[in-house]
């Protein structure tokens, strides 16, 4: 057992921690914050997207113990039913999910890639590397496809993405 | 309520709320991470416990012997559950293969023990300690070889035969005689297989992922020799079934073997690499079609035979079900063709029968139009019928085939495909246009629910019906409200408890017709209560806003319920319309792609459905049901496959990393329309199913744009690189 400490969505957290926990059963099953989902636990769908210090990444590919004194922001962190984040609100108005199991992964990737392209972070569909990106269908798709949807909401998930970028600009 | 009579004019016809497209009711607890799923259940009982399945390491054989020592040794370790400990089994009424083998291997990745233990990280690694030896013995792999090996029809499954098949369609002028492959495939839903099992005494509860409560229920109190009273299972949010959790699975049966031998509450998910080899496939099929024509191409034979693979036990994959259905022509032959094959089960996925039938009916269209020199729209329009070929007295109830396609067709903007494949060329790329007809055959299940009206004026449904993401939660309280005339916000839904009252559970896209007709049956019986308790004749009582009047009597829900609140319960029970009306929805298909004339990459560029599905309950959730069938569309027919290894028997691509599913860069923006339509024969909502219309015929349309496109033919899906990379035009 280890003992780790960090903030999740603010609140700062002391655990101790069988050293093979990943970050994201750190969350499901220690902290009791489900809303980060278990697609595969191989970095192979998205499912469990958080933002560390601001970036996003698959929590399922992380050990909990490499997270001492880092910001943890999860899907309960960017908003609640009563008070949602704009763009849970996009995703509900757009249905941009169905079964809503890839969803918070896909809303915190939402958010992040938003942030990214802000940053003037390229993408493999960047046509110039030095050039500010754009928040463009094509820029949302390529940053967004490490978000499996297997129910096919991808469509709708543009949309909503699209609007909420558009609010923002 | 029996419905056996067409639907008359009822008050969901008033459509102030069914019909309208409401966001889902459930979504601000998805959309926020609350909505908790079967393995987040902190909150339904103290001291949980972890357990992890292994899977079998052979396809076929005996386990020789087990070695349990070690891995009980291992730190946290509460009880290891394996065929040999289990006590005695049953099995199932919807399962083929045990869901605890051992000592016999009836395929790769069986379960054969659980190991629980007080944290996942133990239970994980004690699961590797267990040391287990098998004797293989051969297994059957091999469909092409069963089918070169002579495979016909079984006795269980005779062809369907009409007028002289053989005859017409060695006579026909025009003919068309093609054999198409589609792969074995997994339903990939996002969430895997999970369940939270905890006893009391001897009635046990199960947390569990499934689409089907009531058969589910039935199943595990089968498996585990138990009175079905004794069995709860609770299943409100489910993270996609796609058909792989309309079964009892291995999770829920070792849950609850688990909790019984560790003596407290134990959770169960499949790990991600068990899935594809462990649960339910989609099974491959060759597919043989034939089609006789006119000169003028009128159909006047076909016939379509399939082969496919199945555990002993297990059932055809029905490729051939639209064929007899979805064109005229006098002479027609249908029949599957079932090898014993020692894979996981194969049974229902997304569309079972239809989805990969039309993945090759729908080129051979298309190969059929091009041989006659028609537009694949006209062909397809000539031989349309408005009866059953096999039995012309028998009318479809409704279809509307032709107007979609000609509806699609204009929509699409299909006059601009050039006939002449591989002639349009933007720049690198060679561009094409694809249609296919879409068909699912409309089923309707008995399904039951109760509705209670309180004191407040809320009207609160229960119904065991799940929501997959197909949004019963939101249709549900659509058709509450209609009926009860209540704003949405005073209603609430219930779903997924073995508890309430049995429904049709979510499948064969009869989920949401169905379970909508149940509580409508229910509100009937409600109003009745209602209008009775406050001393009204209920057949002229109107129910809005919240009132309940009759001339210029008027009183409040909320009143007429009062303190003790009141409560009905009915079950929506089908006669025989399904049976002299044939109900089926239609759709058409229209694709175009991009081919990348250098590399072959193909790119799809534009989708659009257009529907044919009874009256649409909720157009925003039903949309979304089709834009992810067409996704899932694309899926089969560009990359989703499961490799077989023929040596030892197993799927080599188990995860989701080689199993391929479209990703967002796969996907452009879709577009649906839904053609203004009611069933009366369906049910009193006079809908029909969607969400698995909308796959039927999407993967043809791909191809044949594909084709369209570079004037390459590939009938053996998925449509990958390797098989026509070598037979793209020559670069100019
Ligand atoms: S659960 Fe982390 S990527 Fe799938
Ligand atoms: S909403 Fe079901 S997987 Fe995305």
């Amino acid at each position: 057992m280890t003992k780790v400490s960090f903030t999740v969505n603010g609140q700062a957290v002391a655990l101790s921690l069988d050293t093979r926990t990943t970050l994201l059963d750190a969350l499901r099953e220690h902290l009791q914050l489900t809303g980060s989902k278990k697609g595969c636990d191989h970095g192979q769908c998205g499912a469990c997207t958080v933002m560390v210090n601001g970036r996003r990444i698959n929590s399922c590919l992380s050990l909990a113990v490499m997270h001492e004194g880092n910001e943890v922001t999860t899907i309960e962190g960017l908003g609640s039913p009563e008070s949602m984040h704009p763009m849970q609100d996009a995703f509900v108005r757009h249905d941009g999910y169905q079964c809503g199991y890839c969803t918070p992964g896909q809303i915190c990737s939402s958010v992040a890639i938003l942030e990214e392209i802000k940053a003037g972070i390229p993408s493999h569909v960047s046509a110039d590397l030095n050039a500010q990106p754009r928040v463009t269908p094509e820029e949302i798709r390529e940053r967004m496809s490490g978000n499996i949807c297997r129910c096919g909401a991808y469509s709708n998930i543009v949309d909503a993405i699209t609007e909420v970028a558009g609010r923002q600009a | 309520m029996k419905f056996d009579t067409p639907a008359t004019t009822n008050p969901i016809d008033q459509m102030q709320v069914v019909g309208h497209p409401l966001n889902r009711i459930d979504g601000p607890l998805k959309t926020t991470g609350r909505a908790p799923y079967a393995y987040e259940r902190h909150d339904a009982v103290p001291n949980q416990a972890y357990g992890y399945v292994i899977g079998a390491a052979i396809a076929k054989g005996r386990i020789t012997a087990m070695d349990l020592s070690a891995a009980r040794a291992a730190p946290g370790v509460l009880a290891i559950v394996t065929a040999e400990n289990a006590g005695p089994l049953g099995k199932g009424n919807y399962n083929v293969a045990k869901l605890l083998g051992g000592p016999e291997v009836e395929h790769y990745h069986q379960a054969i023990a659980i190991v629980v233990a007080a944290t996942f990280e133990q239970a994980r690694a004690a699961a590797y300690l267990v040391k287990v030896d098998y004797a293989e013995s051969q297994g059957a792999f091999d469909l092409a070889g069963a089918k070169a090996a002579g495979l016909g029809p079984s006795q269980a499954t005779p062809d369907a035969r009409v007028g002289d098949f053989a005859h017409a369609f060695a006579a026909a002028p025009v003919q068309l005689d093609a054999t198409y492959t589609t792969p074995d495939q997994s339903h990939s839903m996002m969430e895997p297989h999970a369940s939270l099992a905890a006893w009391d005494g001897d009635r046990v509860v199960v947390w569990t992922s499934n689409q089907m409560i009531d058969w589910s229920t039935g199943d595990l109190a089968r498996t585990l020799n138990m009175p079905k009273e004794k069995v709860r299972l609770i299943s409100p949010f489910i993270g996609g079934g796609f058909g792989g959790k309309l079964w009892l699975r291995t999770d829920a049966v070792l849950a609850a073997l688990g909790a019984r031998a560790a003596r407290r509450p134990v959770k169960v998910a499949l790990t991600r690499p068990l899935i594809p080899n462990n649960t339910t496939r989609r099974a491959a099929t060759i597919q043989r079609i034939r089609i006789g024509a006119t000169q003028d191409g009128k159909i006047s034979a076909i016939g379509h035979e399939s082969w496919s693979g199945n555990l002993l036990g297990g059932h055809p994959e029905n490729a051939v079900e639209q064929t007899r259905l979805l064109y005229a022509g006098a002479n027609r032959l249908t029949g599957t063709r079932l090898a014993q094959l020692d894979l996981t089960e194969g049974n229902s996925m997304r569309a079972p029968g239809e989805a990969p039938g039309l993945m090759a009916l729908e080129i051979a269209m298309d190969e059929m139009a091009e041989k006659l020199g028609m537009d694949p729209v006209e062909f397809r329009a000539i031989n349309d019928t408005q009866v059953d070929p096999s039995n012309p007295d028998r009318p479809f109830s409704r279809r509307q085939l032709v107007e979609c396609l000609r509806l699609g067709a204009e929509r699409f903007g299909w006059v601009g495909r050039s006939a002449r494949p591989g002639t349009r060329r933007e720049g690198q790329w060679l561009v094409g246009m694809g249609m296919a007809s879409g068909f699912r055959n409309n089923v309707v299940m008995r399904s039951g629910a109760r509705v209670r009206l309180d004191g407040q004026g809320v009207v609160t449904v229960e119904t065991d019906m799940t929501d997959i993401g197909t949004g019963s939660y939101t249709i549900i309280a659509q058709t509450a409200a209609e009926m009860m005339g209540v704003a949405m916000d005073k209603v609430v839904v219930r779903l997924g408890d073995s508890a309430f009252p049995a429904s049709a559970g979510s499948g064969g896209q009869w989920g949401g017709n169905s379970s909508t007709a149940g509580v409508y049956a229910a509100c009937v019986k409600l109003r009745e209560t209602v209008a009775q308790k406050i001393g009204l004749n209920s057949a002229d009582a109107v129910f809005e806003d919240g009132q309940v009047r009759t001339g210029n009597r008027q009183v409040s829900l909320a009143e007429a319920a009062g303190e003790s609140g009141l409560v009905a319960e009915d079950t929506i029970e089908f006669g025989d319309l399904a049976k002299r009306f044939q109900e089926s929805t239609f759709a058409g298909h229209f694709v175009e792609v991009g081919v990348d004339a250098a590399t072959g990459e193909v790119r799809v560029r534009r989708m659009l459905a257009v529907c044919a599905a009874g009256r649409i309950l909720n157009p925003k959730t039903a949309r979304s049901q089709v834009i992810g069938a067409m996704t899932m569309g694309v899926g089969g027919a560009l990359v989703e496959e499961l490799a077989l290894d023929k040596r030892r028997g197993f799927f080599v691509n188990h995860d989701l990393a080689g199993y391929e599913v479209p990703v967002h860069a796969d996907i452009p923006h879709q577009e649906v329309i839904f053609l203004d339509e009611v069933d009366e024969m369906s049910s009193p909502m006079k809908a029909k199913g969607v969400g698995e219309l909308g796959l039927c015929g999407v993967a043809a349309a791909v191809a044949n744009a594909i084709y369209n496109a570079t004037g390459v033919r590939v009938r053996d899906y998925p449509i990958t690189l390797d098989k026509y990379l070598d037979r793209l035009p020559e670069v100019a």
